[in-house]
């Protein structure tokens, strides 16, 4: 009972962190119709940028929680400028291409981002400064620390503001619009480029807060972290419905804890023949079985039917 | 006038042909290394197309092609290796490899016909990620694939006592290992050519692009969507496993590292940068994209050292930033591709899901 119940938790972690890259790739996706693939990339990015600001800071003698604050304004306003960018540069003039031309694009921009990376900040694996301190809880005979409690609340808060934002203000209401038909939102006096541009900024927002968060869970980073994290994410989005905010974050929490259960539990059910290291079947294979009952993901609309 | 353009058409052919049969000599005079990137690119065209069939005419989009391509180097290695001690013919290994795949093909269709766009796209994802995984880990309890550590010492294709590796005297030229393959690639590349325009033009072909176009309006007019998009995954499929087996043979050593997702996106990203649905512009994509980054590869050093007198960057770093930068070029001043079909081209600028002013 209690690895069930720590495997929770660490799924409940790991999921808050998928949930908010997911966000990322759903804004975007609900808006313009658009796989971001490069928007793993710009969390990749965001850890990274926040290791050398509070390094370089806590070295020149700066408190630590003043220079890990530092970090994070620092690599959330990268991140958005980053993303500002790719929309700007790279997606802009392919509004009216064919469907599969951003998606290169995209792919693209990943790699370019990628290898920038390593040009910045080399191929090796970094350490990511310990920006608070080691404490541990114990609850029902399960252990969780400190920055698990603080990944997983504010997470909640962060996505929380979301909902907010979309649903409760104007520049919400406008994504919405938006997202519903861009010709006729733009009828309506609605600013579309405004718009799409505020969706990857807020996106990329998100996903520089999710790369702090993990690299202070993991506490190492490299330059070709993005990938998997944001498949993952961009696997959670889908789980829950792609374009659906409330999907994106039960897809991605959803997905963290079937991660860490199946991690925990295949070795006893399959009798030792699969070991832990087919953690990432679990993800996939349960997105199959998803979309074969629900072809448009737990919470999703209808897509089109084009490739 | 019907004359003078079958003589220019033969002339072209004639042409085209006598430049297939010198290249691999021409290459030869940069280095081995140089007809073995040719073979590369010849074997991407092969897999190319494959896709083509998918993404191209059906209209589904595979982000996993590089499953069925794993299935078949796979099959041939474990056939004929010493890892089980079989070292069956190419008439046997080349067959299963590709009815395996295309097996694997309709076990990935059959669950995802329901499936539209974005949402194919990532289930696909994620069974070339099962795929690779299960390469990655099926050394215990029982070693089936020898895990990371991949399969070595692979057969080469034979034909009888004609072996495609070391060299070979043909009527007083030698032939190189690699130069042999050339050859058979470019025959088994240009069989590929002709089952694609066939599939083309054919009922079959006309049904997928109907599918395509208007699924729902397909399936109004009497189209068996459901099998027709099944064959469509099974012919793709089993291109890439007989590919795959190739490339197992080629290499003498196949591991799971060599059929990650950045393959099946590089695949993709031929078929679509060359102009998705039009066999020339396929062809194109594949070559351009297979050569590109080994250009670069022995370009980007020289260069650096010759403007600045020292490395600067990362030449390996460079070579893959300029390769993605390329593909982001071509996309935003392209955006249909190289060389589109002469429909398609039409159709770019219809679609309009976003009036951006």
């Amino acid at each position: 009972m209690d690895i069930f119940l720590q495997q929770i938790i660490n799924g409940l972690v790991q999921g808050s962190i998928y949930a908010l890259v997911a966000l990322g790739y759903t804004m975007v996706y609900g808006i313009m119709g658009l796989i971001n693939f490069a928007h793993g990339e710009v969390v990749m990015i965001g850890t990274l940028v926040t290791i050398t600001v509070a390094s370089s800071l806590i070295k020149a003698g700066m408190p630590v929680a003043l220079a890990g604050l530092a970090g994070l304004s620092a690599s959330v306003l990268v991140c958005m400028a980053l993303g500002w960018g790719l929309e700007r540069i790279a997606y802009r003039p392919l509004r009216n291409a064919p469907r599969l031309t951003p998606l290169i694009t995209a792919i693209g921009m990943s790699i370019v981002l990628q290898n920038l990376a390593m040009m910045i900040w080399g191929r090796n694996y970094m350490t990511f400064p310990s920006l608070l301190p080691k404490v541990d809880f114990e609850f029902a005979g399960a252990n969780f620390t400190m920055i698990q409690v603080i990944i997983v609340l504010v997470s909640a808060a962060t996505m929380g503001g979301l909902l907010l934002l979309v649903y409760r203000t104007k520049l919400g209401m406008a994504m919405r619009a938006t997202a519903q038909n861009p010709a006729v939102a733009s009828l309506m006096g609605v600013n579309i480029n405004r718009v799409i541009a505020a969706a990857f900024i807020i996106g990329s927002a998100l996903g520089a807060l999710a790369g702090v968060m993990v690299g202070g869970y993991y506490e190492i980073a490299h330059y070709q972290m993005g990938f998997m994290l944001g498949l993952k994410a961009f696997t959670a989005a889908v789980l829950g419905g792609i374009g659906n905010l409330a999907g994106a974050m039960l897809g991605g929490i959803l997905l963290g804890i079937i991660e860490a259960l199946g991690a925990g539990y295949i070795g006893d059910l399959t009798g030792g023949f699969l070991g832990s290291h087919y953690q990432d079947i679990f993800a996939f294979v349960v997105l199959i079985v998803v979309l074969m009952f629900k072809p448009s993901g737990l919470f999703g609309e209808k897509t089109g039917d084009r490739a | 006038m019907k004359n003078s353009q079958f003589f220019r058409s033969t002339a072209g052919i004639t042409l085209m042909a006598a430049a297939l049969i010198v290249l691999p000599f021409v290459a030869a005079l940069g280095g081995q290394a140089w007809v073995r990137i040719l073979d590369f690119a010849i074997l991407y065209v092969f897999l190319a197309l494959g896709l083509n069939i998918v993404v191209g005419l059906a209209g589904l989009l595979d982000l996993g092609y590089i499953a069925f391509y794993a299935v078949g180097a796979y099959t041939w290695a474990l056939l004929a290796s010493p890892h089980f001690g079989l070292h069956l013919p190419i008439w046997v290994i080349l067959p299963i490899g590709g009815l395996l795949a295309c097996l694997a093909g309709v076990v990935l269709g059959s669950p995802t016909l329901k499936l539209r766009g974005d949402y194919l796209a990532i289930v696909t994802l994620g069974f070339g990620e099962i795929v690779r995984i299960f390469l990655n880990n099926l050394n215990a309890p029982i070693n089936v694939t020898n895990g990371p550590q991949g399969i070595t010492l692979i057969d080469p294709v034979t034909f009888g006592d004609f072996k495609f590796s070391g060299t070979t005297q043909i009527f007083g030229i030698a032939l190189s290992g690699p130069q042999k393959y050339y050859y058979l690639l470019v025959a088994l590349a240009i069989l590929v050519v002709i089952i694609n325009l066939r599939l083309q033009n054919s009922r079959i072909g006309r049904a997928w692009q109907a599918i395509r176009e208007d699924e729902i309006a397909a399936k109004a007019i009497g189209i068996n969507t459901r099998n027709l998009k099944l064959l469509a995954f099974a012919m793709g499929a089993s291109f890439g496993g007989v590919a795959g087996g190739i490339f197992s043979a080629m290499q003498g050593f196949v591991s799971p590292e060599s059929f990650s997702l950045i393959e099946s996106i590089m695949i993709l990203a031929m078929v679509v940068l060359g102009g998705m649905g039009h066999i020339p512009g396929v062809i194109l994509g594949a070559v351009l994209l297979s050569i590109l980054p080994e250009a670069l590869r022995y370009g980007v050093g020289p260069i650096q050292m010759a403007l600045f007198g020292k490395m600067l960057v990362d030449p390996e770093s460079l070579r893959m930033l300029v390769f993605g930068l390329a593909l982001v070029l071509v996309m935003r001043f392209k955006p249909a591709g190289l060389w589109p079909a002469p429909e398609r081209k039409r159709e770019s600028g219809e679609i309009q899901q976003v009036t951006a002013k």
